[in-house]
């Protein structure tokens, strides 16, 4: 029997719409109450701007560095034997799991002014991360690159490494056989991983607050942009940014299931 | 023309081969599970590093550790073909046969003409656009073997090539290979496990067990004075070892028997299942000095006929006709005795 051959069943149909209304209902207040009138006014009033040029940046740098050190990071999990391995998978993975809270503070005490790495380079070049924009992609990097990690780690654990024996074989280069062969059998979780630690970066909070702080133009990002708006009373502002971050959202996940898909 | 001298230890296998094959030549590597015929293939190939030993191609030596040479898989002149074919998923059969020439410098256009070529020879020219998930077995098949001839290796290994098809399309399939290696100016070395396909395809054959070769020949020589059970039971005959002393014969693992030849030292005997007869009462003493009791053991159909293992001294396996299990009760277990003239006993020396 084919699934679509299933009979109605109203218990679980009746369960399942909740949930779907569940998602659909703040998604419609937030469409219905953003101020339409003034959109484009509050969103190019130059803090929205600079919230969003700023997340826009620190996202992608963050992906950037996923892309640089957690790709090797997951081959190292994926293809190399050694010790202590299972461990290093679940610390590098931990912050997953962590409230970003606690790695914001975790982050202060490692690299900031008085902590582990931060004092020795401060005294040596003056320079501390707390409170920089570099600091908001450290916070945003913590957060998000295990889940590009972990993604790409999976993709590359299930793909049959013997097909990259075939491909040598034939008289591929190691680089030939990566380009044409481990590439494209992975591109599925590289797209997914870079898509997820992507949107998690975009919408990074707890540990950019405690890390980096909240300062407009430097370190405020949209999310903490619109906390801001929203406790001191300026709702449209909070809405419209909200709407934007939404919108972009949608636009991504819709993007990359039809990629994938395709693949 | 190959020549290789292969020793290397991996896990459990201490492998130390040694093998020539010459061009055009198709040589079988039979062998039981974990006897360490892919890991030859995958050492022919360069996947796996030799310890010790040589390859050498045509005068030119692709391995010899003791002299720190090695070239890496990818310069070989050598087409490998996996059991499980190992065809890119993501490309179609024209792209995976085109892979080969593409990565060995050919240009996109002339690549995939070749490879068209190559799937037209092999008679899998319609599926050239389609990917490997949406081939049947026969045609992944030869579409692997199209990827594997395509750059017109000087060795060409198979790791059995037949192995993953159904009955239906063996018999299709072996035939397009036979005629295919026929052709073929390469150096070819296949693996299997089953004897019809060495028969059928290989002008010679090589046995290994335990990581050594254990015996080769033409298919009809192995056939016809297996040297280990093994071959013996892929043949389907009874192997004895013992010694002999005339036309004596004292048996390893106990018993004698008398043979219609002289011979002398140690020998093998072989004895074809249809040449021992069974039956409940003991024989008459004239007619057969080679008679002897034991239990009834497993009782296996093989065509027509039914093959009945008799466990004693020695334990032998005799043919008998369908009709003859209901005659002798057999289902029934129990005692039966063998007996075997001594005309039917071929020795040789081991």
């Amino acid at each position: 029997m084919s699934r679509s051959g299933q009979r109605f069943n109203p218990v679980i149909s009746g369960l399942a719409a909740i949930a779907a209304l569940f998602f659909i209902l703040p998604l419609t207040g937030l469409v219905i109450r953003a101020p339409w009138s003034s959109m484009t006014k509050t969103i190019t009033s130059s803090g929205s701007l600079d919230a969003l040029w700023l997340t826009l940046i620190a996202s992608l740098a963050t992906t950037a560095l996923a892309l640089i050190f957690g790709f090797p990071l997951a081959w190292l999990l994926a293809r190399v034997q050694f010790r202590g391995k299972a461990l290093v998978r679940g610390l590098t993975t931990l912050p997953m799991v962590l409230p970003p809270v606690v790695g914001g503070i975790a982050l202060l005490l490692a690299y900031g002014r008085r902590g582990l790495v931060g004092e020795p380079l401060y005294s040596a070049v003056g320079f501390s991360l707390p409170f920089t924009t570099p600091g908001v992609i450290v916070a945003e990097s913590f957060v998000a690159m295990p889940f590009f990690v972990i993604t790409l780690e999976s993709g590359l654990s299930s793909m049959n490494t013997r097909l990259e024996d075939a491909a040598r074989s034939l008289g591929a280069s190691r680089l030939t056989v990566f380009r044409r062969v481990t590439l494209p059998l992975i591109a599925p979780s590289l797209l997914a991983g870079t898509v997820l630690a992507w949107s998690r970066a975009v919408g990074e909070f707890g540990a950019t607050i405690t890390f980096a702080g909240n300062l407009p133009g430097v370190t405020q990002t949209a999310p903490l942009a619109i906390y801001i708006s929203q406790s001191s009373g300026k709702i449209d502002e909070a809405i419209a940014l909200s709407l934007v971050l939404v919108v972009v959202s949608l636009a991504v996940m819709i993007g990359t299931r039809n990629r994938s898909r395709s693949a | 023309m190959l020549d290789a001298d292969i020793r290397l230890r991996l896990d459990r296998l201490n492998l130390d081969a040694v093998l020539s094959v010459q061009a055009g030549e198709v040589v079988a590597l039979l062998g039981p599970n974990g006897a360490g015929k892919s890991t030859v293939l995958r050492a022919l190939s360069g996947l796996l590093r030799l310890d010790g030993g040589k390859v050498e191609l045509d005068g030119t030596v692709l391995e010899e550790p003791a002299k720190h040479i090695r070239v890496a898989p990818e310069k070989r002149p050598v087409g490998l073909m996996f059991q499980e074919y190992l065809l890119f998923p993501h490309l179609s059969a024209v792209e995976n046969v085109a892979f080969g020439l593409r990565a060995r410098g050919v240009d996109r256009r002339a690549a995939r003409e070749r490879a068209a070529a190559a799937l037209e020879r092999l008679g899998v020219a319609k599926v050239s656009e389609a990917r490997p998930g949406n081939m049947s077995g026969g045609q992944q098949q030869r579409v692997a073997m199209a990827r594997a001839m395509v750059t017109e290796p000087k060795l060409l290994l198979l790791d059995e090539p037949l192995a993953a098809l159904d009955v239906s399309t063996k018999t299709d399939v072996r035939r397009q290979l036979r005629a295919t290696l026929r052709e073929s100016q390469a150096a070819n070395v296949m693996v299997t496990h089953d004897l019809l396909d060495a028969v059928a395809l290989a002008d010679r054959m090589f046995v290994i067990e335990d990581g050594g070769i254990a015996q080769s020949g033409t298919p009809a020589e192995v056939t016809a004075r297996p040297k280990s059970r093994y071959v013996a039971d892929l043949v389907g005959v009874n192997l004895l070892r013992g010694t002999a002393r005339g036309t004596a014969l004292e048996l390893d693992g106990g018993g004698r028997l008398v043979t219609g030849q002289e011979m002398s030292g140690q020998v093998l005997a072989l004895i074809a299942p249809h040449d021992v007869s069974v039956s409940r009462d003991r024989p008459d003493g004239e007619s057969s000095p080679n008679v002897w009791p034991g239990q009834i053991g497993a009782v296996d159909l093989m065509g027509d006929r039914v093959r009945v293992r008799v466990d004693g001294t020695p334990t032998i396996t005799a043919e008998v006709t369908p009709a003859a299990v209901d005659a002798l009760n057999l289902d029934a277990g129990g005692q039966l005795w063998a007996s075997a003239p001594p005309t039917s006993i071929h020795s040789y020396p081991p």
